[in-house]
């Protein structure tokens, strides 16, 4: 037993390495004075400052348009490819096209996409965004839903078809409650992820219409402002809450064990 | 006789048209939303490091191959193997800190055990660059590491802009994506399979070496691909934490397609980046299949 004492040290080292980050921009947020570096007693003027902020304003919008369009594209093309990969086929390179998007490097993704755009003259803006995200976020719904179709049981769709359930009345009415919690666990994934990401949509937005991350992005490049600790406060609080209501909702981390 | 042949034969077709008609319903937006929006753009991306570049920006489309003799040019051989160089070094530092917390995890208590691995994914799910911001503030000349360390009278140093800012981003960025993977294949482990070896008089350190570890081989090779590979091709931590010089492939990739406009050797690079993920998921597969 002494030696798995020795084994808390970098456990803890782990933790403090987590979170001494997160602790710092969560105290400066409410730094009254105006260096991100010495805390000069409490204040809420960054946040007020944040709220008047309109490229932050209109990043946020942007991002939640996309969000919200790509996790319904994705949601809906995802769970079909699910059902239809594991129903439908036997093609192993089927499945692997299916989660492609996910181990892809995002890079090659953007890049692909960027010259895939140009070619075909789509403009760029909010809608090629949108169309980019729901490239990765399709990956982690069928993946999510395929996990979860290998652990269902058929025998109750082999007797809605038997009693003479069409196709379509045996996938709305049996199949996709089944399917529901992994189809929420894929939406929420698939949404938190737009929310977060940077790469692709650097390379596939406009200039006009950036989402947060972009926005975030030339903020930390123009310098060290602490109203981006403010918002980087106001972020961990909503993705905090939604991680740990998902949690209680999917249950995600005994889906792991 | 004849009637119920016929009807049997009708519905047969009838199920197999519908057999189809389910196959295409269900298959069919996916698989060509992955084709138009996957596939053909990746295909052309394979395509324009075979193209010569224009003048002004833009592709020839005349066949060369001086975009790959170009990628063997020192320069930019250079800025591959150190991409290698640092996506290895924050794996590894990622494994030897990952692996001790997983194996921790797994033997803690099921309710601490869900908490633990909550407080490991929370920080992942915050905006990746304002996780990196955090270690601009902590790291850079007046950050607070340097004020702390002026108050036990020692530095100022720099610890921003170079290889170890970069690292500890890249691990700060991707350890919970290496913690998962090994609590997982930790957490299959039978118990008994400890008392067994310490009954037939291993010390733990034997234990763990001809045992625990080669068991969790499958986990530890999943979760140093799942480090490595985000990490090598990155151009964000490099740029932020580097201090913006073009030191690791990802940034090369997008200074091309984004600053000098030479989108066929951009996508040579690209090219490479992924012969060398190919080659280590190839190795995964086979470690695995002999696990």
């Amino acid at each position: 037993m002494r030696k798995s004492r020795l084994l808390y040290v970098p456990f803890w080292v782990t933790y403090i390495f987590l979170y001494t980050p997160i602790v710092v921009l969560v105290a400066m947020s409410f730094n009254a004075g105006k260096s991100p570096y010495n805390f000069e007693g409490l204040s809420l003027k960054w946040y007020g400052k944040l709220a008047g902020n309109a490229t932050v304003r209109e990043g946020l919008v942007n991002t939640l348009i996309v969000a919200a369009g790509s996790t319904v594209l994705a949601t809906v093309l995802g769970t079909l490819l699910a059902v239809g990969l594991a129903r439908h086929s036997r093609s192993r390179l089927l499945d692997g096209l299916g989660v492609l998007p996910a181990i892809l490097p995002d890079l090659v993704l953007a890049i692909g996409l960027l010259v895939f755009y140009s070619t075909v003259k789509v403009t760029l803006g909010l809608h090629s965004v949108l169309l980019a995200h729901t490239v990765f976020g399709m990956a982690f719904v069928t993946a999510v839903v395929r996990t979860r179709l290998t652990h269902s049981d058929t025998s109750l769709e082999e007797a809605s078809r038997d009693l003479g359930g069409t196709p379509v009345t045996t996938f709305v009415r049996i199949t996709l409650p089944q399917l529901m919690p992994g189809i929420t666990a894929g939406a929420l994934l698939a949404f938190t992820l737009s929310i977060d990401e940077f790469v692709i949509a650097f390379f596939t937005a406009a200039p006009a219409t950036p989402t947060l991350p972009i926005v975030i992005y030339s903020m930390v490049r123009f310098g060290v402002t602490p109203e981006i600790n403010a918002l980087a406060t106001l972020l961990l609080a909503v993705s905090f809450t939604v991680v740990i209501v998902a949690q209680r909702m999917t249950r995600l981390t005994e889906s792991l064990s | 006789m004849t009637r119920s042949t016929v009807s049997g034969a009708t519905a047969k077709s009838r199920s197999r048209r519908s057999r189809v008609l389910g196959r295409l319903a269900f298959l069919g937006p996916g698989l060509t939303y992955l084709i138009v929006l996957l596939l053909i753009p990746l295909a052309l991306v394979l395509s324009y490091a075979f193209f010569r570049r224009g003048r002004f920006g833009g592709v020839i489309y005349e066949l060369t191959g001086e975009n790959f003799t170009r990628l063997f040019d020192p320069l930019y051989l250079d800025v591959l193997l150190g991409s290698l160089k640092l996506a290895t070094a924050a794996t590894l530092i990622a494994l030897l800190f990952g692996y001790p917390t997983a194996y921790l995890i797994a033997r803690l208590p099921a309710k601490w055990k869900t908490i633990a691995l909550i407080a490991i994914v929370l920080p992942f799910w915050t905006n990746f660059l304002i996780r990196i911001y955090a270690w601009i503030v902590l790291l850079s000349g007046p950050g607070l590491v340097n004020t702390l360390l002026g108050k036990l009278g020692l530095g100022p140093f720099e610890f921003l802009y170079n290889d170890g800012a970069i690292v500890t981003g890249l691990i700060y960025s991707y350890l919970p994506l290496m913690v998962l993977p090994l609590y997982a294949a930790i957490e299959k482990l039978d118990p008994q399979l400890h008392e067994a070896s310490a009954n037939l008089g291993a010390k733990p350190a034997r234990t763990f070496v001809s045992v625990t570890l080669p068991l969790t081989l499958p986990g530890v090779i999943t979760g140093c691909m799942f480090v490595f590979v985000p990490s090598f091709g990155n151009f964000v931590i490099p740029e932020l934490l580097g201090g913006g010089r073009s030191i690791m492939v990802g940034n090369l990739i997008r200074d091309q397609f984004l600053t000098a406009r030479d989108w066929p050797f951009g996508a040579t690079l690209a090219m490479a980046l992924i012969a060398v993920l190919i080659v280590l998921l190839l190795l995964q597969s086979w470690s695995a299949r002999r696990a």
